[in-house]
């Protein structure tokens, strides 16, 4: 007799042991592949909202853009603003508007790279949805997490969203110019990420005054 | 609320191993340190398996601790959280358990 449901039929169990997110992993290595295959590096932007992400895009392409092909994909719930201030900068953009959804995954980076075919060798920033929850947990193909926090949030916020900072590769602590008028403490959020990832590097920059900028270069192209 | 796309990802595999039967239980594996609350994913299950050949089924979820060895007094700590610190002081840990996310199994008819 059945276990589950005691109706006298006898189920069968099929046994699968594989991972949930197997599909998303499967199609995030095709974008790893098609990336490096074209020497294309690939940076997935992730932070709360208003931490200054667009900001330091804009920044970035001003600086870099005469050196280097860039392309960007927005990803933003609703709205295409922010892919219009990207345009503005010259470079191409393509918006990803995940309506409901609270991340990017592989399948929306895949399909915005048919539409911005980036060139070769060149640098491809995914500026991800804010929120410091669900994007940790898609692999979208990228060869870099960067994870984005700036100076008027709480010092304490890599512990209270513990699984993102534990995924990034790189932390940058962005508006340092504002670091005179509010209560963030460096040091201590350093030793904050440092608890729940101890091999993410963390530089801190200004994404409008400039400081710091070249340790964000320095690790772009490391 | 990411635990609707996980519950659409598992759904969209169940559906499509399960070779038309009637979809009973699915058993998924979620350790402690993914970041998945398994009772939103419940919530999410339901709602992802509606009209489906899945619809009503059970949702089992086996747990998984956090675990880690600390490399540098070699002690096995469990982890509630993702936060990476030994009872020594260390915090050179190796994660050894907790960041499963695993469909198991289903029982179909």
């Amino acid at each position: 007799m059945c276990a589950t449901c005691g109706c006298g039929h006898v189920h069968e169990t099929i046994t699968l042991e594989e991972k949930v997110l197997a599909h998303n992993d499967e199609i995030a290595e095709r974008n790893r592949k098609r990336l490096e295959s074209l020497g294309v590096r690939a940076v997935n932007l992730m932070s709360s909202p208003g931490s200054g992400k667009t900001t330091l895009l804009e920044r970035t392409i001003n600086d870099l853009g005469g050196r280097r092909s860039i392309t960007v994909v927005e990803g933003d719930q609703e709205t295409a603003l922010d892919a219009e201030r990207i345009r503005r900068t010259g470079v191409d953009v393509v918006q990803v508007n995940t309506g409901a959804g609270c991340h990017l995954d592989a399948s929306m980076l895949d399909r915005a790279l048919d539409d911005l075919d980036p060139a070769a060798g060149s640098l491809l920033f995914v500026e991800n949805v804010g929120n410091l929850v669900c994007p940790a947990l898609f692999d979208l193909g990228e060869s870099g997490k960067v994870v984005i926090i700036s100076v008027t949030e709480g010092t304490d916020k890599p512990l209270k969203y513990p699984y993102m900072f534990a995924a990034a590769d790189l932390v940058v602590i962005n508006k340092l110019d504002l670091l005179p008028y509010v209560e963030f403490d460096v040091d201590a959020c350093r030793l904050h990420v440092a608890s729940v990832n101890p091999a993410a590097s963390v530089i801190t920059v200004s994404a409008t005054r400039g400081d710091s900028l070249t340790d964000w270069y320095g690790w772009l192209f490391s | 609320m990411h635990e609707l796309a996980i519950a659409e990802s598992i759904a969209g595999t169940v559906c499509e191993r399960a070779g038309g039967r009637s979809v009973r239980r699915v058993t998924v594996r979620i350790g402690a340190l993914t970041a998945v609350v398994p009772d939103a994913m419940r919530f999410c299950f339901d709602l992802a398996v509606e009209g489906t050949i899945a619809d009503g089924a059970e949702l089992a979820i086996e747990d998984r601790p956090g675990a880690a060895h600390c490399r540098t007094c070699g002690l096995d700590v469990r982890l509630e959280h993702p936060i990476l610190l030994c009872p020594c002081g260390s915090a050179d840990l190796e994660v050894t358990g907790g960041r499963e996310l695993q469909i198991v199994s289903l029982e179909v008819d």
